[in-house]
């Protein structure tokens, strides 16, 4: 989806994950993964991973796809064989039960309805298994039917509902289960951008009424950011950045997490940062002041450098409205090209000889070919190690 | 902006519009042409069964094999179900239909049966050494019946159960699970992961998951698995000789004692009658089985 996810990032920047927000001890956590280790054959999805999810914590897994979401997931569930590591549901050791004695429910992606039965039947098909009495299952079912507004579908089949309400059927499914934990298994992938937008608002709402702790795996930056307390990005079996949507977006820790989040996404230029008093990035004839850079580390002498400015937080105007006090730094270039959006438009144009995106609202009247002026904002740009891809 | 032809034009050009007209082409009426030699071809000969079945002797005997019958007469069906000969025995191919209904449908339904259980744990539990033991059945499908024979008539002695309908019964089964597990196997890879993960989750065991999820989606594959084994099952020659025993010889292995008895005039009639029987019941199945029919044959066609 994003053009530079696929770039790489040499290997070590994945090993620096930044702390959680919420440090979580292992004991309050209602999810805990220790040491976990998946191997398919000779191929290791995930090596020694730990992972700490809070009670009613809303965590969303996000990567691209084949980066170990799905196995993660499916590891918590119990439906795989683990090769090594402890998982802990509500302060028990569930490594070696079965899935339905772990105390969670389960959406997939392909809703995964059974079709032979009815709305009601699958709803109800695990409580009957469980030995429920049948005043009990139904009271449940009903309860979950009023909740997700399935009551008049309860005697249908799942081949004569639509994509949303078979979503919503399954989520019911794990609802009756009563648990404390939701697994969520891209649940909106297999849905149109409207009903996707619309179910989005409805898990969240789940959530707000409901409390539970809800793990969620998607792809989707937006439903990352509009669903999750927290984010774990992953790559490569790694998660790369735990923490809130927000400092995800300011603060990428590494240069994949920065492509990845943002769209459009984030401009990258490359060239060198030179530390010291006065801090400044430069690159084919550009100099960018950095006094206003909030700096991870204390950087000395100089370094190949990556400098990401994301497309909003570039305005486009005339230098005489100020700098702000510093807080601008004022360019000129080019049109390029420009991509309407509706609201939007992204104008592409060029600095020191890089591409860059600016994102300006729809009536600002530029040009293909114009020369224009954009200025950066100083204090919500990302500096990352041009070798290792770790934010500076 | 639009490029369609304006009628003002006033000229006859036809406009593209609308369902393309059809036009028979040389090489349609050809292909037409094929079709109809190949089907007098293969039908010719039930046409000359189904006249000669319908003629008395002294017709016969006149030699116009594709005059329609002078006499129409029944008489032959009616000997061939009830009194033509085996041997000794005159009781007609009835007592053959009834054994080979007694033989085929528990062959079919058991054999059916542990094709799927074989094809349902192969594709969702994956045991441990799952591919070998796919690979190694399906190694039995090639292996050409007649090298079982002879081993198999010794293990049937030995346990006493030579020439029994027990006999021939399993050897039916034991032959049928290759082709069944491979076409229950590659029925349920197709069946999505994640809807087993959900019976999982709900706490479905092996045979929860199996009777009351997989099962009941199963019926398209549980129609073209019956239509293979019965078909399969009722034209068996060898088997029948070999293990069935003298009490329950099918109705294939009593059609040639008949046909090939040697006592007195043969009696062509009673024999095309009796052959037209025994095909009767692969054949209703052929034509009652419509589109299903066809995915049998593809499906059947892993045998090779
Ligand atoms: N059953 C399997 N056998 C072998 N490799 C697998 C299997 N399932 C997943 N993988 C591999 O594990 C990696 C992670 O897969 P997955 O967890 O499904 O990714 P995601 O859900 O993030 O897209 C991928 O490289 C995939 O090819
Ligand atoms: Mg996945």
């Amino acid at each position: 989806m994003i053009a530079t996810s696929t770039k790489p990032v040499a290997p070590a920047a994945t090993e620096t994950a930044m702390p959680p927000a919420v440090a979580l001890s292992p004991d309050e956590a209602s999810v805990s993964i220790r040491d976990l280790v998946i191997q398919y054959g000779a191929l290791t999805v995930l090596d020694r991973m730990s992972l700490n999810v809070g009670k009613g914590e809303f965590l969303v897994l996000l990567g691209p796809s084949g980066c170990g979401k799905s196995t993660l997931l499916n590891a918590i569930a119990g439906l795989l064989d683990i090769a090594d590591g402890e998982i802990w549901i509500a302060g028990k050791n569930v490594t070696w039960e079965e899935p339905k004695d772990r105390g969670i429910g389960m959406v997939f992606q392909s809703y995964a309805l059974y079709p032979r039965m009815t709305i009601e039947q699958n709803m109800s098909f695990g409580l009957k298994i469980s030995g429920l009495p049948k005043s009990e299952v139904a009271e449940r079912v009903a309860k979950a039917a009023k909740m997700l507004r399935l009551e008049q579908l309860l005697k249908r089949r799942p081949s004569e509902l639509s994509g949303g309400q078979r979503q919503r059927v399954a989520i019911g499914r794990a609802l009756v289960r009563n648990v404390d934990v939701f697994l969520f298994d891209e649940p909106l992938s297999n849905l149109d951008a409207q009903l996707r937008a619309e179910l989005r608002v409805e898990i969240k709402q789940l959530h707000q009424d409901l409390g539970n702790t809800m793990i969620y795996v998607t792809h989707d930056q937006i439903e990352a950011m509009t669903l999750a307390n927290r984010i774990a990005v992953m790559k490569g079996g790694i998660i790369q950045q735990l923490d809130t949507p927000e400092v995800i977006y300011n603060r990428p820790a590494n240069r994949f997490v920065a492509g990845f989040i943002g769209s459009p996404a984030m401009s990258f230029l490359t060239g060198t940062v030179e530390g010291g008093a006065a801090p400044r990035f430069s690159a084919n004839g550009l100099t960018v002041p950095l006094d206003r850079y909030d700096f991870d580390s204390t950087a000395s002498g100089q370094l190949e450098a990556t400098l990401g400015a994301r497309p909003e937080h570039i305005i486009v105007g005339n230098p005489a409205s100020g700098t702000d006090d510093g807080r601008w730094l004022w360019l000129d270039g080019k049109v390029r090209l420009l991509e309407p959006t509706g609201a939007d438009t992204i104008v592409w144009t060029e600095l020191a000889g890089q591409p860059l995106t600016i994102r300006v609202t729809a009536d600002q009247k530029l040009k293909v070919g114009e020369q224009f002026h954009f200025a950066l904002d100083l204090t919500r740009l990302s500096l990352f190690n041009a070798g290792t891809g770790v934010r500076l | 902006m639009s490029s369609i032809a304006s009628p003002a034009a006033g000229s006859r050009v036809v406009v593209a519009r609308g369902p393309r007209p059809q036009s028979l082409t040389a090489g349609r009426i050809g292909l037409y042409c094929f079709i109809l030699v190949t089907a007098v071809y293969f039908l010719a000969p039930l046409y000359v069964m189904l006249m000669t079945s319908f003629k008395s002797m002294d017709e016969i005997r006149l030699g116009n094999i594709f005059n329609l019958p002078q006499h129409f007469t029944l008489q032959p069906w009616i000997d061939a179900w009830l009194h033509a000969c085996t041997g000794l025995n005159c009781t007609g191919i009835s007592v053959g239909f009834t054994n080979s209904v007694i033989i085929t449908v528990p062959s079919v339904i058991l054999s059916i049966a542990a094709g799927a259980i074989n094809g349902y744990a192969l594709s969702f539990w994956k045991p441990r050494g799952a591919n070998v033991l796919f690979a190694i059945l399906l190694l039995g499908a090639f292996v050409p019946y007649q090298a079982f024979l002879y081993p198999l008539v010794r293990v049937y002695s030995t346990l006493g159960l030579f020439n029994t309908l027990t006999n021939i019964i399993t050897v039916h089964i034991i032959f049928g699970l290759p082709v069944m597990t491979l076409l229950f196997r590659n029925f349920y890879a197709g069946i999505p992961m994640e809807l087993f993960k959900a019976a999982r989750v709900d706490g479905a065991g092996f045979w929860r998951t199996f009777f009351s999820v997989m099962l009941p989606m199963s019926t398209p594959i549980i129609i073209v698995a019956v239509i293979l084994q019965a078909t399969n099952i009722w034209n068996d020659f060898l088997f029948g000789l070999v293990f069935a025993g003298r009490e329950n010889l099918p109705m294939t292995v009593q059609l040639n004692n008949i046909v090939n008895s040697t006592q007195g005039e043969r009696a062509y009639n009673v024999d095309m009658a009796a052959t037209i029987l025994t095909a009767l019941v692969p054949l209703a199945i052929y034509f009652f089985s419509g589109r299903w029919f066809v995915r049998g044959i593809a499906a059947g066609a892993v045998k090779g």
